[in-house]
């Protein structure tokens, strides 16, 4: 077989029918329930209203830097990610289908990567090949026999998520390393709370606000072994100039802790510590937001300045907790993605209720030679990449592109995997003056502490801006929505 | 306890927000002294004493530029090359807001924030004079804006001192710098000798301070040298005097020292200079001299930046 997983797709007909679901008004026109008062909220709002507020967002969004830095884009030091007034809402029972298909997704995850650095058993009973693991480089040796605090190497996870129809949840990526976004859940709702009060009122929107709350409670329970008396928390970025810096300073913020970068920490006899006013604090629990090769100079990347020496001896000592751990992305691959469906009934022991995307690993012969013929129908991607870069849509490429795609393919068909092209469901989106359906994904967080796994209901919806673009991602002019589960 | 970096970039935010407003009140200043007819105006350069006060001299002059008013006004105000420019100190004072954005009342982030980016628009406006002036206006709001938010929200608490502490110092410096540039016109022989232009300059002295009006409240009589001296290095009910900053900066050290239970070098040395400009009368001032007397003010100030920076670990 043709290394085709899940829901066989039969030559590479979008998954959905050709027509893209319509969140709010369904594949027929009619008004779906949940979207019932914000259609006719939409409906009696004047555009020059809309106009208006969204000018109000901007500057709101300018003022309290909410920013973005774009890598590459030298002119453009910050900018904003452009926020679609238009809620998307999900009901009550529609998230909590979800919601229980992201726990078992997350737990399995935790339990993989657990499992890779220990005992290895999935590897052991045949599940996904030895050679996709051990030459990886998103796996690290150096967490082999490693106790994790909690057993949970993953605290936080970003999933994303993709629908077709009403019914089916597909996950399109795991994000197990750093997800980024969550403040833009928050910061969302907040500016709806600003600019339609009467709206919200209308709707019963389940709150977002107490995510902080969550992820401060997780990151409390899963205090390493050897740990101080109280446990201090810190949030690690890599600095102001990351483009994500304004998330790693809310967070911070939110949580009550401090922010600190590489050059704030110093290790003492494998003891974390942080520069203060008053000396050395000892510090237990790193929420950190700089990637594995860059956390500690001794251990992985030698010319990382963002690090801090001695840092993952630490770890290995068992006196700091690292969240999420270092090793994590191993699960973010794509080609691990396509066994995904194995690896929750191997660690959950049930069937998974989330799809995956049927997926073709070019590193197979058969699927390669498949893929090669059908570019035009297939989304490619590198196994490793994210933000949307370095993939081919086939559907949107010219010849050309296709052209200088199979050359790189057939260089290194190990890097690639190819889905087809989904039919991802619409929303309607505020652009230009008018309101129109544009393509959408949801980003869910998935906290797990030591005490069992939490889902603030709610997440990053991102938007595809311009017309029947799929890329989603604010790095290539996606935008994001507020994102609403109504009460039941 | 805080982070070191933390406190750092709070005195440096706080420094950075009072130089451009130092820098704006000495443009303001010069450009209000060169609107005096020549005839009594004489062949003084107000825009190379501008430069002096403001501690560009030497910069400037490397970039073979004519010490005019436009292009001073370009070098103190807009030059990014300039690292003390009015445009540099914000850019920076933001730059160490947004490091520590968390440690800030939103109401502080946004005056720093806002201002950062409404630098480009004013620019972008152009510059003839009027809008040269308007620009120095604004520049003293947003250092009241800034200011004021932190006194009137911030917790007093480390945050809130270290945010002080910066903005004395760089107060004090700003104060006896202008002083020295001009010591000469206050030197109590000069008085005699002195016509007009005299008078134009002391009064620029006073308002590149802002303290025209306080002079005058203070001391109910015309503008005499050594009384502006005492005004600006001596009275501690003026806010801008030496003594007032070192009243301040004692106090905020000295609850530094209180909340972490130890002090050391620093509240000594600050604490030292206080009670030393407490004791002095103009007279001993003047008999000292009073470039000396600023000269070792100056580095004094400077010195005790730097202990504190030792004490608390700043990097």
């Amino acid at each position: 077989m043709a290394g085709v997983m899940g829901k066989t797709a039969k030559g590479s007909e979008p998954i959905g029918s050709g027509k893209p679901f319509d969140e709010m008004n369904g594949f027929d026109g009619e008004c779906r329930e949940a979207y019932r008062a914000l259609k006719d909220w939409l409906e009696e709002t004047p555009t020059d209203l809309l106009d208006q507020r969204k000018l109000e967002a901007e500057a709101l969004f300018r003022r309290s830097g909410i920013t973005f830095a774009v890598y590459g884009d030298k002119d453009a030091e910050e900018r904003l990610i452009p926020y679609d007034l238009i809620p998307r809402v999900l009901s009550g029972a529609e998230w909590n289908r979800l919601s229980e298909g992201l726990t078992q997704r997350v737990q399995a995850i935790n339990a993989l990567i657990v499992d890779l650095y220990s005992k290895a058993e999935i590897l052991k009973a045949g599940i996904i090949p030895e050679e996709l693991i051990y030459a990886n480089p998103a796996f690290r040796p150096e967490m082999i026999g490693i106790a994790i605090p909690g057993n949970v190497p993953v605290p936080i996870a970003g999933i994303d998520i993709v629908r077709v129809d009403a019914d089916d949840f597909y996950v399109l990526e795991d994000n197990a390393r750093t997800p980024s976004g969550v403040s833009y859940m928050l910061d969302n709702r907040e500016v709806t709370h600003l600019l339609f009060p009467d709206l919200l009122g209308r709707n019963r929107v389940q709150p977002v606000e107490r995510y902080a709350d969550e992820l401060l409670a997780v990151l409390e329970s899963l205090k390493p072994v050897n740990s101080s008396g109280d446990t201090t928390i810190v949030v690690l970025t890599p600095g102001s100039y990351n483009s994500a810096f304004y998330e790693h300073s809310f967070l911070a913020d939110k949580l009550g802790v401090e922010l600190v970068e590489g050059r704030d920490l110093f290790v003492r006899d494998d003891i974390l510590y942080m520069r203060t006013t008053q000396g050395p604090k000892r510090v237990d629990v790193v929420y950190r937001r700089v990637d594995d090769d860059f956390l500690d100079p001794l251990t992985f990347r030698p010319d990382s300045m963002l690090g801090v020496p001695g840092l993952f001896s630490c770890y290995r000592a068992g006196t700091v907790t690292l969240a999420n751990a270092v090793g994590t992305g191993i699960s973010d691959d794509k080609a691990i993605y396509s066994y995904m469906p194995e690896i929750v009934r191997f660690y959950t022991g049930a069937d998974p209720l989330l799809h995956n995307v049927p997926t073709w690993r070019c590193r197979e012969p058969e699927a390669l030679a498949y893929v090669l013929d059908h570019l035009g129908e297939l989304v490619v991607k590198e196994v490793h990449g994210s933000g949307g870069y370095g993939m081919l849509v086939g559907p949107a490429s010219t010849q050309a592109e296709r052209a200088a795609f199979s050359e790189k393919l057939k260089k290194q068909p190990d890097n690639f995997i190819a889905q087809p092209t989904l039919a991802l469901s619409t929303c309607p989106t505020y652009v230009d003056g008018c309101i129109a359906p544009r393509h959408v994904d949801l980003r869910p967080f998935v906290l797990t502490g030591a005490s069992g796994t939490r889902i603030v209901p709610g997440g990053l919806t991102r938007v595809a801006l311009r017309e029947g673009s799929l890329v989603v991602n604010s790095s290539q002019g996606g935008g994001t929505k507020d994102t609403w589960v109504l009460e039941e | 306890m805080m982070l070191a970096s933390t406190a750092n970039d709070l005195f440096w935010m706080s420094r950075y927000v009072e130089r451009a407003e130092s820098i704006a009140r000495i443009l303001g200043a010069a450009r209000r002294i060169s609107d005096v007819p020549q005839v009594i105006g004489g062949e003084t350069n107000e825009w190379t004493s501008a430069l002096a006060a403001a501690g560009q001299l030497h910069a400037f002059t490397a970039t073979g530029r004519a010490p005019d008013e436009e292009s001073v006004f370009a070098y103190l105000a807009f030059d990014e090359a300039n690292p003390s420019s009015i445009k540099s100190c914000v850019a920076m004072a933001r730059q160490n807001a947004r490091s520590v954005r968390p440690a800030l009342t939103t109401e502080t982030w946004e005056a720093i924030n806002s201002a950062y980016l409404e630098f480009r628009d004013i620019e972008r406006a152009g510059g003839s004079r009027r809008q040269r002036q308007d620009f120095l206006r604004w520049v003293l709001d947003v250092s009241l804006r800034v200011s004021g938010t932190a006194f009137r929200n911030m917790l007093r608490d480390e945050r809130y001192w270290f945010t002080r502490l910066g903005f004395y110092i760089e107060r004090a410096d700003n104060t006896a710098r202008i002083l020295d540039v001009k010591y000469h016109l206050l030197l109590p022989e000069h008085a005699d000798i002195g016509g007009s232009l005299d008078y134009y300059q002391w009064a620029a002295i006073l308002r590149s301070v802002s303290a025209l009006t306080a002079y005058h409240w203070v001391y109910r009589q015309a503008l005499k040298p050594w009384l502006i001296a005492d005004l600006l290095i001596l009275r501690e009910e003026m806010p801008r005097s030496l003594a007032s900053c070192y009243d301040n900066i004692t106090t905020f050290l000295d609850e530094l020292a209180l909340a972490y239970g130890r002090q050391g070098p620093a509240q000594r040395a600050a604490r030292a200079t206080h009670s030393r400009l407490a004791n002095t009368r103009t007279d001993d001032v003047f008999k000292q001299g009073l470039h000396e007397f600023l000269s070792d003010f100056l580095a004094e100030n400077n010195r005790l930046g730097t202990a504190i920076a030792e004490q608390y670990n700043l990097i």
